[in-house]
């Protein structure tokens, strides 16, 4: 079995015709989200604090704001969207009566993920440029946006394809994301609060490569530890895919 | 032969669901399996379309062996499925033109078949509305018509009818007819035996994973029964004295209280217990013989689960 790109497409295609009747409504609290967090954040909290990480906080905020953009468009889709097709919609029983294979479908979900995470870590992007916080080298952070998407749709896509009920999504949100979002070095350097002994912590967290990568980008710094940081995006990525494909396989065939 | 299923068994677990099952459907034919909920009829479509892989044995479609290759096998062939695989918020005709990308067609062929489809399903009058604002009915039509965008030589189709009012099974069964005369071969699930009867060339009947008999479904009443029944309630200890001094042929079953007669012609029996009910007369019902009887008569159970 391997993928067929036609295919492919066509899965993200019927996703992206439900999107369409809806994108007006949807991309709008997407512009919203980004300005809240910096008023609320990097402006209101920010005043009371001079420097972090060597930056004003507004400044420090900005980059890991755009990579939980990602994460949270990607998430959204892989998670309810991703479960309610399998389950209730039986959208890939569907496609399975037509020359689409498991692998197809799974790619195509992945790309639409990806697809949804461009869109909300864009609209950030361009709120970012807006407020003047988006410097030249910053966009160098781009490409992080869709690796960070594939990143939370492995990630997403494993789960919902292995839980046995909707319900368990309130874990992965509050569990996961929730602890994801506020400790991943988006609001503050995690591993400048750790213990010595507990800094491999951080490094587990998928949440904080994007990050770190985003912020060099925006600082427009190099260092060796980046390598690291794309090589975890990249291989944690490929796995967790392959579990996925055995998974979606498994769920759609017997 | 456009289906060929040869030996074909599967388990899952320790349970045997399709048992040693061979079975061949020919070019433009349409061939029913038939059988109870649980009888395996849906993991044997299934094993066709290539969704569940057989334990054991082989399956070929259009002479392709389905475990080879797969995507040429299910370019060319449509299934309509049991549940509902609708996107709700779309309209037929979006419906129609996202399944028809699935088979990778393109404007301008892809237009004009979701129009053919729309008139030959009569699907116009409500082509742009969601379609969870449909009834029953129409959702089925449109299930349909979704299987048919790739214009497939093969239409499965499972319990195509199961939940319509009668007006609208009719007129699918008109549908299914005119997709036969067309030259599409069609191979549908069912329980209910008057459908078997009046679409199908051939039906084969099925039980606990089992083909127990296969043919015409004429030929399978006349081969295990006759053409005539007469049924009437009685009960066991008085059926002796009732048909006592007739010469009665042998096929005759019973369901609980209920005796059912197989006759050439019943007008002799039919006439015999009533001059025997003098007084207080029985409901005695004289119809042809159909495919429940035969199925009873194979497994000793009723279709409808009864017994």
């Amino acid at each position: 079995m391997s993928v067929s790109v036609p295919h492919a497409l066509s899965v993200w295609r019927r996703n992206a015709a439900m999107y369409r009747r809806t994108w007006k409504w949807n991309i709008l609290p997407n512009f919203f989200e980004p300005v809240f967090y910096l008023f609320s954040l990097g402006i209101g909290v920010g005043a009371y604090i001079t420097e972090m990480g060597g930056t004003s906080y507004l400044t420090f905020l900005a980059p890991g704001l755009v990579c939980v953009a990602a994460m949270n468009g990607a998430s959204f889709e892989v998670t309810y969207n991703v479960y309610v097709r399998l389950t209730f919609e039986k959208a890939y029983d569907a496609m399975m009566t037509t020359p689409i294979e498991p692998d197809d479908i799974l790619a195509g979900e992945i790309l639409w993920a990806v697809t949804r995470a461009c869109i909300y870590g864009g609209c950030f992007f361009v709120i970012l440029a807006i407020f003047g916080l988006a410097t030249l080298p910053s966009l160098l952070a781009l490409p992080l946006i869709p690796l960070a998407g594939v990143l939370f749709a492995a990630i997403g896509l494993v789960f919902s394809l292995k839980i046995p009920n909707i319900d368990l999504f309130s874990f992965y949100f509050t569990l996961f994301l929730t602890p994801l979002f506020l400790f991943s070095d988006v609001f503050f350097p995690l591993a400048e609060r750790l213990p010595e002994n507990w800094l491999w912590v951080a490094e587990v967290l998928p949440l904080l490569h994007p990050v770190r990568l985003a912020r060099s980008a925006f600082q427009g710094e190099i260092s060796p530890i980046l390598i690291w940081d794309l090589g975890y995006i990249l291989v944690v990525s490929a796995m967790l895919l392959l579990w996925a494909r055995r998974a979606i396989g498994q769920r759609l065939t017997n | 032969m456009i289906v060929e299923v040869s030996s074909v068994s599967k388990r899952f677990g320790s349970r045997l669901v399709v048992d040693n099952l061979s079975l061949m459907v020919s070019a433009g034919v349409c061939f029913g399996l038939l059988g109870p909920n649980g009888a395996g009829k849906t993991t044997t479509m299934r094993m066709i379309y290539g969704v569940t892989q057989p334990t054991s044995g082989t399956i070929r479609v259009f002479g392709i062996d389905i475990a080879r290759n797969l995507r040429a096998v299910r370019s060319r062939l449509g299934v309509t499925l049991q549940q509902s695989v609708l996107i709700e918020a779309l309209s037929p005709r979006e419906n129609l033109r996202v399944f028809g990308r699935y088979h990778l067609l393109r404007e301008p062929e892809l237009s004009r078949r979701i129009d053919e489809l729309v008139e030959f399903l009569e699907l116009g009058s409500h082509g742009d509305v969601p379609s969870k604002q449909l009834s029953g009915g129409f959702q089925r039509r449109l299930a349909i018509a979704l299987s048919l965008m790739n214009r497939p030589q093969l239409l499965i189709l499972d319990e195509p009818t199961t939940g319509l009012d009668p007006a609208v099974r009719l007129a699918l069964w008109s549908r299914i007819r005119d997709l036969r005369s067309e030259g599409t071969t069609i191979l549908l699930t069912t329980h209910y035996m008057d459908e078997a009867q009046r679409l199908c060339d051939r039906v084969a009947i099925i039980s606990r994973g089992k083909i127990i008999d296969e043919g015409p479904p004429t030929d399978l009443i006349t081969t295990h029964l006759a053409p005539e029944t007469v049924e009437f309630d009685c009960a066991p200890e008085e059926e002796a004295t009732l048909l006592y001094g007739l010469s009665l042929p042998s096929r005759r079953l019973r369901v609980g209280k209920r005796v059912m007669v197989y006759l050439e012609d019943a007008t002799s029996l039919s006439d015999h217990i009533r001059h025997r009910d003098e007084g207080d007369r029985r409901a005695v019902v004289v119809r042809p013989t159909n495919l429940e009887d035969v199925f009873l008569a194979l497994t000793g159970t009723s279709l409808e689960g009864g017994l």
